[in-house]
């Protein structure tokens, strides 16, 4: 009897302890979301409120209609499209080019294939902001500046999804494409229609993890797009911040419309997310 | 990297496939490998040998470039006023940076794994600030730190009596490094939590049942097995934090004086504002002597604390 009651009043302890345990972490989380709070809840003032002193949590009157304006006055719409086109089509080309480089260091016999993998696989060492000079003169060089392929080719060609694509592929079965190889198909052939439908989860982490670093990225279209139209979302950000009077408000509108994409894919792809960084984790510089 | 040299290595000893060599196979190569090896070679390989030889010129954008030897390298170690402050406030910047993020992650990471429920979203929450623009980050922190607002009011309700963060010569470092906390800790945290993820419950179990507390069944077995992946969590994050620039390009545009001026944002200074591109390809390249010497000093110090399972 005594044995049992001492029992539960363990589970019990337990119980407790575990509530505890994750309620502290839940503050904790809800303490690292302010800033996320703040934004939104400064987006939806008016700039006197913003700038009030004292601090006021929540706007004394909403003004949600500050979205709308944002998108068509300052214009955060005209930015956010900018943005979406260049990450865009970095992705596609970067997915494109991978593709078929993947494919010939996978699959494919030629001399010095090795050395070449090798070179590839030391320019991810070179860190980005050491070309941004070369970049920016060869850019001018070619009268791309301030044009969208001038901000777009330059980010495109990274070696890293050609490696990456070329290990997914290396773990997909030759015998599913010798079958194809014998009735003629040619190698183009088999790779778009073999290999390509396959590999959807190597190309999809590929896909999402540069579509992100595009949309994130701000030091090299800040340097390319002179124009303001021209913009994307994170440069266009900076435009208004020197101006001599800020719209705050119209500020923390754009910097939420800008986090939008990335916090929908960060949540709803979250599994794929994790399960990328667990691959890493396993591997961890072994 | 070391990763992916590793899945490298293994994939090509195991394999070795013998397929016959075709005729017309190494010309596929060249077509398919074609699109991929042009950008290459105008979007990095020449950008790296131009970034080399631009070091040894004094190229302002206009006119005609001069070869000038060494004399930028000189004139960064032992001329200009501003290069030793600035590599010493980026290496303070990455010590801080790198130490107190790792501890953050390390912890939360720990902390996470310890719940029965609810895994899943509180990893989501806290890797939120990653997928998201460091700019538009760095602009909403702006405005807690900013003179009278949401931070200094926090700090008067507590009466703790600091200077405005961002004006004063002092503190704004620590504003860019809470900054870059927050917007960095979320990768780590993942990265070490799925590696806690993977050390065998009956390690842990069967240490318990010899006895071993709490406490050193952290520092005894968990904390050992993940140390390749604390190494790993630990070499990224030093590359990166060297090459700091977006918050401070938003918040303090390297003031206030030059209290927060990297390497990161001499080299935009320098070459996108004064247009020295041959002086700041010479910064570029101390940078990436620095990342290089930093990443081998790690490797170094693996060996006292990492323990591989061979």
């Amino acid at each position: 009897m005594t044995t049992r009651t001492k029992a539960k009043a363990n589970a019990r302890r337990t119980l407790a302890l575990d509530i505890l345990n994750h309620g502290a972490l839940a503050l904790v989380a809800l303490l690292f979301l302010f800033p996320f709070f703040w934004m939104v809840s400064n987006a939806v003032r008016s700039n006197a409120e913003v700038l009030a002193i004292p601090v006021r949590i929540l706007p004394n009157v909403f003004e949600w209609d500050n979205f709308a304006k944002a998108w068509t006055t300052l214009p955060f719409g005209r930015f956010f499209i900018n943005s979406v086109v260049i990450s865009v089509s970095v992705t596609v080309i970067t997915v494109l080019v991978s593709c078929l480089s993947g494919y010939a260091f996978a699959r494919l016999k030629f001399p010095g294939r090795d050395k070449l993998l090798m070179a590839y696989l030391a320019t991810l060492m070179v860190p980005s902001i050491m070309l941004i000079i070369p970049l920016f003169l060869i850019v001018n060089k070619l009268g791309m500046i301030n044009t969208f392929q001038g901000v777009i080719l330059p980010v495109a060609f990274g070696t890293f999804g050609s490696f990456l694509l070329r290990q997914f592929f290396l773990s997909i079965p030759l015998e599913l494409e010798e079958a194809a190889r014998i009735d003629g198909a040619s190698r183009l052939r088999i790779l778009v229609s073999i290999i390509i439908p396959l590999s959807m989860p190597a190309i999809g982490l590929l896909s999402l993890f540069t579509f992100i670093a595009q949309w994130n990225n701000f030091l090299w279209p800040l340097i390319v797009m002179t124009g303001a139209d021209n913009a994307t979302l994170p440069v266009g950000l900076t435009l208004f911040q020197t101006q001599q009077t800020t719209a705050w408000n119209y500020i923390m509108a754009g910097a939420t419309l800008s986090m939008i994409p990335g916090v929908i894919l960060a949540v709803v792809l979250q599994k794929l997310i994790y399960n990328s960084i667990s691959l890493n984790a396993g591997m961890g510089g072994r | 990297m070391a990763v992916v040299e590793r899945i490298a290595a293994t994939r090509a000893v195991t394999r070795k496939r013998k397929s016959r060599p075709e005729r017309g196979e190494g010309r596929t190569a060249f077509f398919f490998l074609l699109p991929s090896l042009i950008g290459v070679t105008l979007f990095l390989v020449v950008p790296i040998i131009a970034s080399v030889v631009l070091s040894f010129t004094n190229w302002k954008l206009l006119g005609q470039p001069q070869f000038v030897g060494f004399a930028n390298y000189i004139r960064l170690f032992t001329a200009d006023p501003q290069f030793w402050p600035v590599v010493r406030n980026t290496l303070f910047f990455t010590f801080e940076y790198l130490v107190l993020n790792i501890i953050i992650s390390l912890g939360l990471a720990v902390w996470i794994s310890s719940l029965k429920m609810g895994q899943r979203w509180f990893r989501v929450i806290f890797f939120l600030p990653t997928f998201t623009p460091g700019i538009a980050v760095a602009i909403v922190w702006m405005l807690i730190f900013a003179p009278g607002g949401f931070f200094d009011f926090v700090m008067g309700a507590l009466s703790i009596h600091l200077p405005n963060l961002l004006t004063d010569q002092k503190l704004a470092m620590q504003a860019v490094i809470i900054v870059s906390l927050w917007a960095g800790v979320g990768y780590n945290t993942v990265l070490f939590n799925a590696a806690l993820d993977m050390v065998p419950a009956n390690y842990l179990e069967a240490a318990r049942i010899d006895g071993a507390s709490a406490w050193d069944r952290f520092w005894k077995i968990r904390l050992p097995l993940i140390s390749p992946t604390l190494f790993f969590g630990t070499v990224m994050t030093a590359i990166t934090s060297l090459q700091v620039f977006d918050q401070i390009y938003v918040m303090t545009r390297g003031g206030p004086g030059s209290a927060t001026a990297t390497l990161g944002y001499s080299i935009f200074q320098k070459g996108f504002q004064n247009f020295q591109m041959g002086y700041a390809s010479s910064i570029a390249w101390v940078m990436f002597a620095m990342i290089m010497a930093l990443t081998a000093f790690q490797f170094w110090l693996q060996r006292k604390w990492v323990h591989y399972d061979n």
